[in-house]
This record gives C-alpha cells, structure tokens and sequence, in this order.
C-alpha cells in the first residue's frame, strides 16, 4: 500500500554541513501492517516519515501510496491519507484552541474547508464517545483550552485527532518519548487499542526496543539512510533485544547501544 | 467644556480607528503576523477614498473602493511571504513602501487631497440625522464597529476561520491537517487591510484631507489598542470580548491621546509618546512575571501553561 523505492535525501547539500539523510531507502509496507522502526541517532528515522508525509521532497526515488506516484505532492495534500504523531506534545496540537476546536479541525483533515460553522452539535456526542475512549477525562472539557493539558493528555488528543478521520497509514515519531515512563505506557496502550479497533496501517519509531519487539507485526531497522534488517511475523515475536544488538553489529559494524537506546 | 468637546472627538476617533485595530488584530493576534502593510493601506485607504470623491464618486461607494484596494495591498504581502518566502516583517515594510509611490500615483501626484467642498458620508448622513457632527460619527463608528466585530464573530467561526486561527497558534499541526497555510495566511492579510484601509477612508471623510503621510505610525497605533485592550480585560474572556477589548483599547488610546493633547503636549511630539506607550505597555506582560516570580519564590513555583501566545508578532514563518 505504501511503496518507498530507492529514496535518496541529502541536508545542505554542496556545503560543509552536507548530511545524506536517506541514501538508497526501499519499504514496502502492505495493508494492516504495523512497524516499529529503530535505529541510532540520526540514522533518518524522522526523515523517512517526513519524506512519507511530504515535509521534505526526495532528490530521487519514489513514494507510491495505493499505486499512486505522490512524490510531489505537498505535504498538505498528503494530509489525506495521512495521520500524524508527532514527538513534541506541542507540534500536534494548537494550543490556543479548545479540545473540541483541535477535534473539528482534525475531524475535517482532508476536506475543503467551508464557509459553514467550523463545528457542529452532532459532533460533539461523537467527539465526547471518542474521547472517553482515552480514559482521561477529557470527555468533560471541551471547552477547556489545549495549552492547559498535560503533555500526556496533548499526545493522547493527538493520537485520537490523527485517527478522527480513518488514515491510509497512521505516523508516530517516538510520540511517548517526552513523556514520563507511566504516561508514555498510558499513551503507549491507547495506540495499541486504537491501532487494533480501527485495524490502521501503522509506522512507529521508538526508541525503546522493548517496545519495538513487543508492538507490530513487523520491525525495520534502520542505519545510515537504509534499512539494514527486516523481520516479520513468527519470526519477530522470538526476537530479543540481544539479537537485536547483534544483528545491529553485524549489519553495521557498529554498536548500537547508545544513551537513549533502552536496552532492558 | 473644551476638554469634554476633545473627549467627544477622541470617542469618535476611537471608533473609526477601532475598525483599523480590529484588522491589526487579526493578524498580529490571530495570524501571529506582524504586518507593516498596515502603515501603507490605511494611508491608501484614506487616497483612494478622497481622490474618489473629488472626481465625483459618490463618498459610500468610495469607502467599498478603498477597501479592496486594501484587501488588494493585503494580498501583496502574503504573497511575498508565503511564495517569495520573505519574513513577515520584511514582506509588511515592502508593500508598505511601494504604497507611498502608490498612493502618490492615486492622488495624482499630489501629498494632500482636502476634501473640505465635498459631501462626506458624514455630510449625508448628516442630512438625514441632523445630530452635531461627532454625535453622528460616534453613532456611525458604534454601528460599523458592531457590523465588523459581528462579521469576525462569525468569519473566524466557520470552517476556514478556524483554519487561520490554527495556521497563527501551529500551522505544522494545521498542514499536517490538509489545509494550505499559504491560503490562510493570504486570506487572514486581505481582511485585516480591507478593514484598515476602511479604517482610513473613514478618517480621511471625517477629517476632511487624505494625506499620503497619513499612515505612518499606524501600526504601532493599532498594536498599542490590542495591548491596551489585552492589558485591562486580560485574555481570559472569549472571542467577542476580546474583539469588543480591542475596541476599548482603541478608545483608551485616543481618550490619553486627547487628554495629552489638551495638558499641554505639543502634537509633533505625538508620535515619540505614541512609542514610549507602546514599548512600555509591551513590557507589562514582563512587568508581570517578574513581580509573579518574585512572590513564588518562596513557595512552590507554577509551571506556566504555555496557553494564549503573548502575540509573538512574526513568529510564524
Ligand atoms: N531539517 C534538517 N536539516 C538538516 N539536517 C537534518 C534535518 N533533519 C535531519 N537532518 C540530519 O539528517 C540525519 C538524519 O536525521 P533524522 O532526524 O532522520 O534521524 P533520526 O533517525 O530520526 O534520529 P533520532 O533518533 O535522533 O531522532 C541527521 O544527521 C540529522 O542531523
Ligand atoms: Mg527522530
């Protein structure tokens, strides 16, 4: 459903700060499946999403979203197809708005927006219904201003907003990582539910490799602009994290742990 | 009764300028947009108008022509920010300086068109409501004043509203959302300089001379007003009273301005106060933190909610 071949992006190009990114990226990823992508520091985690998503335009190669060529496409009408999370609980959200203002501009992602009001009464209920889902209580303040929430909370009305209207394909860019370690588990399960209950097609980076063998169907890893393992299926739910370093070591003659890496 | 006479005028005054500041605050506080335009579209507004009328237009239809050639001045600047990807700032003072050879060209080479022989749309009206002169703009200001604030009520409600709203607060969010920020941006500049650009075709009717220097300073005029307005209603009401404190600050504006005036300030150094005011009532807000961290710093210190943005003008790229 989701087809990246040969991508190549390179930051600052014919300078000092020259950066390839992305250098010869191919994924294909089918319907339902969830990946969990890890990676070390600067490995073009974010970029590869960016580049899904449209931030950033590829210097070669292709994004194909259902055998349509959308490589040019700007990002904003990607937002079609698309549903994003991401890491800064601030980027997902406005903060000026009401919980239901932020609901009704997500409810509308794709749409041409009207002339008509910006929210309707019927949308509320439905709104309220979803919300509830979260378990935060949020459900009782619609009105209230999204500047006034919690980083978990932002992330949690993030993730409900990007799936408000059913994406193609859902985005997380390590979207629990700013968050304290029972939030980020909170947050963490309201993904695994929503992701199961409206059955998304997912693509998740984390840094947690706990949580990349736990999640998912299926796991890339990523090094140097590439992928440079994939497993799925059977075959992934007997990984551990130490063939994960191993395969790391092997693929890359590198060594992945690193600070941010959370080995246990 | 000199001083009561001055306070009337300044009410009158207060509302015709009100509209413009209710442009400044779509995009200084909606948009996050600090734009410059607005020094030269009320100036064009208040040309278009005067040059109108001499050429035998009548004065109602010459407002409506001034105001798209605002809306138009508007739409410049968002095109230099949003396809030139000029900074905001910058974009403003661009238009804003092709506009006084504009205005120049639109009053046919001349820096003054009195408009003292003329019908204004206050001498009509007049006619039909013979009330003194500054009752009648005041009633006219009030009842322009309430028609726009309804508009805006109702515009940054609906769906595109909304989405120039967001494209000021977070416009990666809105993009991530499928709305062109580039589209907002524009629009949310056409209103706010239609209305300033109304704005200064009122006062150049009600002061019976448009002036191509009439708009400098304007900007600075318009962000005071929001400030003033925010400072003394705060920002915790909801739209239409922050719309409605935007008017009250205009007022207060000209109220201190009229009072100054008849203390004893010489009107050419008007504007060296105008900017005193206005970068001490931009400091308030730092006035108030620090006084705020100065009495947490015993007890346990408030995260602040990074809520309402303080109107970091030009912030959005
Ligand atoms: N906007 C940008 N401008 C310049 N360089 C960039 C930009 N975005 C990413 N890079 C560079 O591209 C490389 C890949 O970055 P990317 O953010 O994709 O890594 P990542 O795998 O997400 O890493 P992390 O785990 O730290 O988030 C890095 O070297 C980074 O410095
Ligand atoms: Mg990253």
């Amino acid at each position: 459903m989701i087809q990246l071949n040969n991508i190549y992006k390179t930051f600052h190009k014919g300078t000092v700060n020259e950066k390839k990114a992305l250098n010869g990226l191919n994924l294909q990823m089918n319907k339902g499946d969830f990946v969990t992508v890890i990676g070390g520091n600067g490995a073009g985690k974010s970029t590869m999403l960016n580049v899904i998503a449209g931030v950033y335009y590829v210097e070669s190669g292709s994004v194909i979203l259902d055998d349509k060529n959308i490589t040019k496409k700007p990002d904003y009408k990607r937002a079609k197809y698309l549903g994003r999370v991401f890491q800064d609980p601030m980027k997902g959200t406005a903060a000026d708005l009401s919980i239901e203002e932020n609901l009704a501009l997500a409810y509308r992602r794709g749409k041409t927006r009207s002339l008509r009001w910006g929210i309707h009464k019927s949308e509320r209920e439905q709104y309220r219904e979803r919300l509830k889902l979260l378990g935060l209580g949020l459900e009782d303040r619609l009105k209230t201003k999204v500047g006034l929430l919690s980083g978990g909370q932002r992330q949690a009305l993030t993730l409900l907003m990007a799936t408000l209207q059913k994406p193609k394909l859902l985005l997380l860019d390590e979207h629990t990582a700013a968050l304290d370690p029972k939030t980020a588990a909170k947050v963490l399960h309201i993904t695994e539910q929503i992701i199961e209950q409206d059955q998304l097609t997912a693509l998740m980076i984390t840094h947690n490799m706990k949580d990349a063998l736990r999640m998912g169907n299926r796991l890339v890893m990523m090094h140097d602009g590439r992928i440079i393992f994939d497993v799925q299926g059977e075959e992934k739910k007997r990984l551990t994290v130490q063939d994960l370093l191993e395969k790391f070591q092997i693929a890359s003659g590198d060594e992945l742990a690193n600070d941010r890496m959370l080995l246990g | 009764m000199g001083t009561l006479l001055a306070l009337e005028g300044a009410v009158a005054q207060g509302l015709l300028y009100a509209i413009m500041t209710l442009g400044v605050y779509i995009t200084y506080k909606l948009l996050d947009f600090a734009d410059l335009t607005v020094d030269g579209s009320f100036a064009l507004g208040g040309c278009v108008s005067a040059i109108l009328i001499t050429v035998g237009l009548d004065p109602f239809t010459s407002l409506l022509l001034a105001t798209l050639a605002g809306m138009a001045s508007g739409v410049v600047t968002g095109f230099f920010n949003t396809v030139f990807k000029i900074p905001p700032i910058l974009a403003g003072i661009l238009t804003m300086l092709a506009l006084y050879s504009v205005n120049l060209r639109v009053m046919l080479g001349k820096a003054n068109v009195p408009l003292g022989q003329q019908d204004t749309i206050f001498t009509i009206i007049q006619e039909w409501i013979p009330i003194q002169t500054d009752l009648l703009v005041i009633l006219i200001g009030l009842v322009t004043v309430v028609l726009v604030i309804a508009f805006m009520y109702w515009f940054f409600g609906t769906e595109v509203g909304s989405a120039i709203r967001a494209t000021g607060n977070n416009s990666d969010m809105i993009r991530a959302l499928g709305v062109n920020t580039s589209w907002m941006k524009i629009i949310a500049l056409l209103f706010s300089n239609g209305l300033v650009a109304l704005s200064g075709a009122l006062i150049a009717q009600y002061q019976q001379n448009a002036s191509v220097s009439n708009g400098t300073g304007t900007i600075v005029v318009g962000l005071a007003s929001v400030i003033i307005g925010e400072v003394i209603f705060g920002s915790r009401f909801n739209f239409i009273y922050k719309l409605m404190s935007v008017v009250v600050g205009s007022l207060i504006y000209r109220i201190v301005v009229a009072l100054v005036l008849q203390v004893g300030l010489d009107t050419q150094d008007l504007k060296l106060f105008t900017a005193v005011f206005v970068a001490l009532a931009l400091a308030v807000p730092v006035f108030k933190q620090r006084i705020q961290r100065l009495s947490n710093r015993t007890g346990k210190i408030k995260e602040q909610p990074p809520g309402d943005n303080g109107g970091q003008g030009g912030a959005a790229q």
